[in-house]
């Protein structure tokens, strides 16, 4: 496969983990947080653990958008859909996502809710338009990667007039995220966990570029280096996140050149800044309100916001307190030290959100990497 | 004097609920459409069951239903599907499928040159494999009911003497052979649904294995512990199953398994694992070590297991993991599917 063999090469990946090892220092650890739900992926998915020496460990991020989002924004739009005027679109992988007391969109559909599967934006236009009749309301979700097409579709449904169409907004942003799990008490005061660097975001760097991290590795002393979600590409930027470490530098680096600039997608920035503002604070699953984090639609474009067209009422849902989903979002703890992980907390029936999309800490490692858990505990 | 009938417009006509009442119009339909296709001895005294001679040893049984969405697929349709996948699930117990039966629950309004075209491959499927459709039904319910057409089959085959292939079978040093290309199937149906266009068409791998399955039994013998279609769910569900049945583990080898390259692309651009993704023409074999390559060597000799691969292995493991050496370097679990990856794939 063009464009994707070149980038999952074994032996330029022996190549990249040998590098990797000459370059660790036994004496000192090398603690990286990959942001990215992607990226998380493609460690577990191609077993990269096995290819890094001991000390070099990979935190998983909260980058994964259908985890983070609160039970509360679940209950929301299940409340939303029970409405018997609503065709409820949303992409198929938060069907399944945990609102409170077991609820789900896939269970709420199943008692009769009009809420369909969507593959892309276009196809909730489409259902607009075939269905005057009816409020149509896309679930919106995601970071800034799919905030454009979000964007794309208003200018769409104004274009086209449609007087039927609506968004439910739950687009969030990566560098507020980021600086909250520097910011939290658990890394910054108690320094239970240390992270020496972050591999950065590939697809939504994409878009935003790689500026807006570099006021954030000045800040926090913190070297960033932007990955694509290739294989190579991790182990690569991996090596570039170790070399910065025994240099002594905090830079922004550009793994994903390929891809990425420095100023990102101009004509994608400006459309989302034309339609969406900032939310005060939003609330992420596992890292409570998160200031500055969120985006809502400008008032000019009230009319397409569902929260506002349907005088949504926020729910506030707290997780389960069992749930260590908090903790290990921020490097502190691991899925296997959570009572919930593998017992009651599985891929068919998340209780937290590291376990409701493959991308989630806890689900890659159930799926991909359990074994390793066992393999330890035979070897002590 | 003998009571006109306008014949059936195949053309232009579509079912309407006559055609389920029991009445002149049904029997019109069966006879006209359902006879037309499936002609055999059995169907043509037109009883409410059919008689069959029963032979020496042991028989299978097995039913399946269909609601594949869309009814027309590359390289198939429902009605071909429904023959390969019940033909399969007799095949998989080294059995020679015999007769099946057919069920059609039609919606209101479904076309009739439509049902022609799948009873007709229907036919087609079932004299290629060397089986007879001998009994039947026909249902039709009001527009909105049913999404055009189910089908449900039950099949009948006959085991040949000493042969007990189980799922419970496989030893540990027993390896793991897939009789070729994985995920054919599932990404053809969803090229269709989603109109997604690739250089080259995805073709559906939808076919009936028991031939290969004879093949392979002539040269394995008692050999070969068990066979599974991996059909919904994929290899990865087919040997998380036989892993659990059999109280052992699997490693497998990424870089040995068959899959198309542009299976491979389409799966990558939907964000699908062709692990999980289905397959209508192909099987796994448990096999024992000493009969692997005897094994090997009689599939690769057959057109349906031209690609066969040895994939694996069969190791000691209470956890019952299907890990797997991935093309990468490092190692992985090949897990259950969980949720829904597509719906109605047959």
């Amino acid at each position: 496969m063009k464009y994707a063999d070149e980038f999952r090469d074994k032996e330029i990946a022996l190549g990249l983990a040998k590098a990797i090892r000459a370059e660790a220092h036994p004496e000192r650890p090398y603690r990286f947080m990959e942001f990215c739900g992607g990226h998380t992926h493609a460690i577990s998915r191609y077993g990269l653990e096995d290819m890094l020496p001991k000390h070099v460990l990979m935190i998983h991020g909260p980058g994964c958008p259908v985890c983070v989002l609160p039970a509360g924004r679940i209950d929301m739009a299940i409340r939303l859909a029970a409405r018997p005027e609503i065709i409820l679109c949303v992409y198929g992988d938060l069907m399944r996502v945990p609102g409170s007391q077991g609820a789900s969109l896939l269970k709420a559909k199943a008692r009769g809710a009009d809420i369909r599967m969507v593959y892309s934006t276009i196809d909730a236009i489409r259902i607009a338009e075939e269905n005057p009749e009816r409020e149509v309301v896309f679930f919106a979700i995601g970071f800034e990667t799919t905030t454009p097409p979000t964007a794309v579709m208003i200018r769409l449904a104004e274009k086209k007039q449609l007087e039927n169409f609506s968004v439910f907004c739950n687009h969030v942003l990566t560098p507020p995220a980021m600086q909250n799990i520097l910011e939290s008490p658990d890394i910054r005061n108690i320094g239970r966990v240390e992270i020496d660097g972050f591999v950065g975001p590939a697809h939504v760097s994409t878009i935003i570029g790689t500026a807006p991290y570099e006021f954030f590795a000045e800040e926090f002393g913190k070297p960033v280096v932007i990955a694509g979600f290739e294989p190579l590409d991790m182990m690569q930027a991996i090596l570039m996140l170790m070399r910065q470490v025994n240099e002594n530098r905090h830079e922004v680096e550009n793994q994903y050149s390929r891809a990425v600039t420095r100023d990102g997608n101009l004509r994608a920035k400006e459309e989302v800044s034309d339609i969406f503002e900032l939310r005060d604070q939003f609330e992420w699953r596992g890292l409570g309100q998160v200031p500055y984090s969120g985006l809502k639609l400008k008032r000019a474009y009230a009319k397409y916001d569902a929260e506002v067209r349907f005088e949504m009422n926020e729910l506030r849902v707290d997780d389960n307190p069992a749930c260590e989903c908090g903790a290990i979002l921020r490097g502190v703890k691991k899925p296997v030290d959570c009572k919930l992980f593998g017992t009651v907390c599985t891929p068919e029936t998340p209780m937290g959100s590291c376990m409701v999309s493959s991308e989630g800490a806890c689900a890659a490692h159930w799926t991909y990497g359990r074994f390793r858990d066992h393999q330890q505990r035979r070897a002590s | 004097m003998k009571g006109y009938q306008r014949k059936l417009d195949i053309r232009n006509g579509c079912v309407d609920l006559s055609h389920g009442s029991g009445g002149r119009a049904m029997a019109q339909l069966i006879s006209g459409l359902f006879h037309e296709a499936f002609g055999n001895e059995w169907l043509a005294r037109g009883n409410d069951q059919s008689a069959f001679d029963v032979g020496a040893g042991r028989m299978v049984m097995t039913t399946d239903g269909y609601v594949v969405s869309p009814l027309f697929f590359p390289g198939g349709n429902i009605g071909s599907l429904a023959v390969h996948g019940t033909v399969n699930d007799i095949a998989m117990a080294g059995a020679r499928p015999l007769y099946l039966s057919a069920s059609f629950i039609i919606e209101e309004g479904f076309r009739f040159a439509d049902l022609k075209l799948i009873a007709e491959s229907m036919g087609e499927a079932a004299r290629t494999a060397g089986v007879h459709i001998i009994t039947g039904d026909t249902k039709v319910v009001e527009r909105g009911k049913a999404d055009g057409l189910f089908i449900s089959t039950a099949g009948v085959g006959v085991v040949p003497d000493g042969l007990d292939l189980s799922a419970e079978n496989a030893r540990v040093g027993d390896r793991v052979l897939i009789s070729g290309t994985l995920g054919d199937h599932g990404v053809a149906i969803m090229s269709k649904r989603q109109n997604l266009a690739f250089e080259t068409e995805i073709v559906s791998d939808s076919a009936s294995l028991h031939d290969l399955v004879a093949e392979m039994v002539k040269a394995g013998g008692r050999g070969i512990r068990l066979m599974r279609d991996p059909t919904r769910g994929g290899l990865a569900a087919t040997m998380n199953e036989i892993a659990q049945q059999s109280d052992l583990g699997f490693r497998l080898h990424e870089e040995a398994i068959p899959v198309k390259p542009g299976v491979a692309a389409a799966c990558e651009l939907l964000g699908l694992d062709p692990l999980h993704v289905a397959n209508e023409g192909k099987l796994v074999a448990i096999v024992a070590p000493e009969v692997a390559d005897a094994v090997l060597t009689a599939m690769q000799a057959h057109p349906l297991g031209r690609d066969v691969a040895d994939i694996g292995e069969a190791v000691a493991d209470d956890h019952h993991f299907v890990q797997m050496a991935t093309s990468f370097v490092g190692g992985r679990i090949v897990d259950w599917l969980s949720g829904e990856q597509l719906p109605r794939i047959c």
